[in-house]
């Protein structure tokens, strides 16, 4: 893939302080192949520059206020008292918490001798492994995206994680990433994850991004997900940051022979969020389930960009994205399949729906097919429009007041979602955020 | 209990109800027959309160108050219920739990101890029985894949929980085989009392063979063109509308 270079950001008041820190960590901290790909990768983002909407891919998503902003990092050293951390907690889950992208080893179960074939660790300290440091960037190369190429040319820390081959992950791994704007200073952190998952491997893992107050920040985060074959993965991102944060991720997954991943991606924070997500289906039988939920409101935009690949004959796709808009909200669905000729068999099925609670709302939904085998099916869908009045109608003609009758209709939209969720906390969790969010939430959460 | 008064009523410029004048009493059972499109629907639609129609003349006083004044769900909230024609879908609220909302706000609004679960539970296995609906059908989505005979046995299952002072059935009966009428029948006969009024809205006098009403109207381009004992039911049946279709046209 060829980008077009079409940059900004000679004059971006954003880019001072991200070249002094790409000199900084540049003299200090990496070494060897890591510092050039650092270099290659700083380059990379000094080439592109921050998109602008004149791009195909960036047409719907405008970054100019994030290019406008001096993101400084926080130069503090990671530390947290864990009565902050508490709400942001599910029971029954192993955590690891990160302070504007590092790791808060006190408040992180980083000691898991007790579940053998398992390696959980600041990546950090991970990258000390030749190894590891080898597969930083394998999924996601640093010269094709703008914030991949910022991310692995600033990152400090994030998470590496390794299930053995065989091994099973019995507890949920919550990674919460907290953001904080100390003095009120616009903070940006960039945490980088890496999931490393053996053959016949099973591990949950759940993502939360949250601002610990409301100041200005931006958050860059990218995943890779190597997962092996006839593993088993089921991953979820809770993106409930304030509303005054950027949140602009990229995230990776290969998938093998066999390998079922699933991901189920929420989000309800964020001023401007936008999801990069890709998928690769590179082993015969491998099932890929992506599905997400928005619930926008005010001036939010949220967006998903999708690209699923089917590489390999007899794979399986499933994504189901499902958006409830408010207020001027505005959300996008980019939604591109991609077969290969030798993808024979191959099933896709893609589904987006956007429910519109006001009518100056706007979802923007792009299906994107493009087959090259010829024994495939794939099916798409997209609607958008609002509550069916006749439902409402029916409502209330039993009693139920207007509002809790758009709401229960609402909470019923995103219901098909809700159940999906198989981590019991995250779905209570997501329920309760529906029921504040919905007026009359106390009927609907009788009615549910 | 209700009075309907030269009621006129209209869709995009349409006129649908005509000048339609009635009278129910508490106590009673009143049917009303019509060909298809001569404004029954429209009729209940505008009594249980949508908004898609527009009021153009007359009065609805229900119990000494203007019942067009009301939100559908203050209509509901003082007793009237609407068992709709066309049952509404609803994926993703559970029948049971939709129910005890629905029971709830009405016992709220009128002041009365709203039920907790257990107390709800009771209350739907002993109403469950009345129209012989199958209790799986409590726990999934309202209407939700339902046949046309379940959807029309959980209206009436939903106005034998809701209790309401006015209910109005609207073809109730289509698309129902015999046994699956008995049953509805049963049900409205087993609520009918002194303080409760029923208007049964249907296209065959079969259902007035097991709801015997007080008075049967008949019902022809949006106006009321002959009202009579539960005998018309039966003339009708033999003649048609033909007859009072021309009837109608003269008037
Ligand atoms: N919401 C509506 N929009 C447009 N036309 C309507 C609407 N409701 C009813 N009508 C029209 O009004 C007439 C009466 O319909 P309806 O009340 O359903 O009759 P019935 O129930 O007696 O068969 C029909 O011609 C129908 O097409
Ligand atoms: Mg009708």
């Amino acid at each position: 893939m060829s980008v077009p270079v079409d940059t900004q950001i000679s004059d971006s008041p954003a880019l001072g302080p991200l070249l002094e820190e790409m000199q900084t960590l540049g003299e200090q901290g990496s070494t060897g192949p890591l510092l050039s790909l650092r270099q290659h990768a700083g380059e990379a983002f000094r080439r592109l520059g921050f998109p602008t909407t004149r791009l195909e891919e960036w047409r719907f998503t405008d970054v100019s206020r994030v290019a406008n902003t001096r993101f400084l990092p926080d130069p503090r050293p990671p530390e947290l008292a864990a009565e902050r951390l508490a709400p942001f907690l599910y029971a029954g889950c192993r955590n690891v918490v990160l302070l504007n992208g590092r790791v808060v080893s006190e408040l992180s179960d980083l000691d898991i001798s007790d579940a053998p074939g398992l390696t959980v660790r600041s990546l950090a300290e991970a990258l000390e492994e030749p190894a590891v440091a080898e597969r930083i960037g394998s999924l996601l190369p640093p010269d094709q995206h703008p914030f991949v190429a910022l991310n692995t040319a600033l990152f400090r820390d994030g998470v590496y994680l390794e299930v053995e081959a065989g091994a099973r992950l019995e507890e949920p791994l919550h990674l919460v990433f907290l953001g904080e704007t100390p003095d009120g200073q616009a903070t940006v952190s960039y945490p980088r994850n890496l999931f490393v998952l053996g053959e016949r491997s099973e591990c949950t893992v759940i993502e939360t991004y949250a601002s610990l107050d409301d100041g200005e920040s931006l958050t860059c985060p990218v995943t890779e997900v190597l997962a092996g074959a006839s593993s088993v993965c089921k991953h979820f991102k809770v993106q409930k940051e304030s509303l005054a944060a950027n949140h602009l991720a990229s995230f990776q997954v290969r998938l093998d022979r066999a390998t079922n991943f699933s991901s189920h991606a929420i989000t309800h924070g964020g001023a401007l969020v936008r999801n990069d997500v890709g998928a690769l289906l590179d082993g015969e039988g491998a099932v890929c389930t992506l599905n997400g939920l928005y619930v926008v409101a005010g001036e939010q935009q949220v967006d998903n960009h999708m690209r699923v690949e089917h590489k390999k004959p007899h794979t399986y796709s499933h994504e189901l994205f499902k958006g409830i808009l408010d207020g001027n909200a505005k959300t996008v669905f980019n939604g591109r399949i991609y077969v290969h000729r030798e993808a024979q068999k191959t099933d896709a099925k893609q589904s987006n729906r956007n429910l519109l609670l006001s009518d100056q709302a706007i979802a923007h939904s792009n299906p994107q097919l493009e087959i090259f085998a010829d024994d495939v099916r794939c099916t798409h869908g997209s609607t958008t429009g609002h509550l069916e009045e006749e439902a409402v109608f029916y409502l209330r003609s039993r009693g139920i007041d207007e509002a809790a009758a758009t709401s229960l209709l609402t909470y019923a939209f995103a219901s098909e979602f809700v159940d999906l969720v198989e981590v019991e906390a995250l779905r209570r969790d997501l329920q309760n955020f529906l029921f504040s969010r919905l007026t009359g939430g106390d009927i609907v959460r009788q009615a549910v | 209990m209700l009075k309907i008064e030269n009621l006129k009523a209209s869709v995009e410029g349409q006129e649908i109800l005509r000048g339609l004048s009635l009278e129910v009493k508490a106590g009673e059972v009143h049917a009303i027959m019509g060909p298809n499109g001569s404004g029954k629907s429209t009729l209940a639609q505008v009594l249980a309160g949508r908004e898609d129609y527009e009021i153009d003349a007359g009065s609805v006083t229900y119990d000494g108050e203007d019942l067009l004044e009301l939100a559908p769900e203050e209509r509901a909230q003082k007793g009237v219920f609407l068992a709709f024609q066309y049952p509404v879908e609803i994926p993703g609220v559970s029948n049971t739990y939709f129910l005890k909302a629905a029971l709830n706000s009405i016992r709220k609004a009128r002041g009365e101890q709203e039920l907790d679960a257990m107390e709800f539970l009771k209350l739907v296995r002993e109403k469950v029985k009345v129209v012989d609906l199958d209790e799986s059908l409590m726990k999934r989505p309202v209407n939700d894949g339902f046949s046309g005979g379940e959807k029309k046995r959980n209206e009436i299952f939903h106005m034998a929980v809701l209790e309401p002072r006015l209910a109005i059935l609207d073809e109730t009966d289509s698309g129902l085989d015999i046994d699956a009428l008995k049953t509805v029948a049963a049900g409205v006969n087993s609520l009918r009392t002194d303080g409760r009024a029923f208007l049964v809205i249907t296209h065959y006098q079969r259902l007035l063979e097991y709801i015997v009403p007080d008075v049967v109207h008949v019902m022809v381009d949006g106006r009321i063109v002959q009202s009579g004992g539960k005998e018309l039911a039966l003339e009708l049946e033999s003649k048609g509308y033909g007859w009072l279709e021309s009837k109608a046209g003269a008037a």
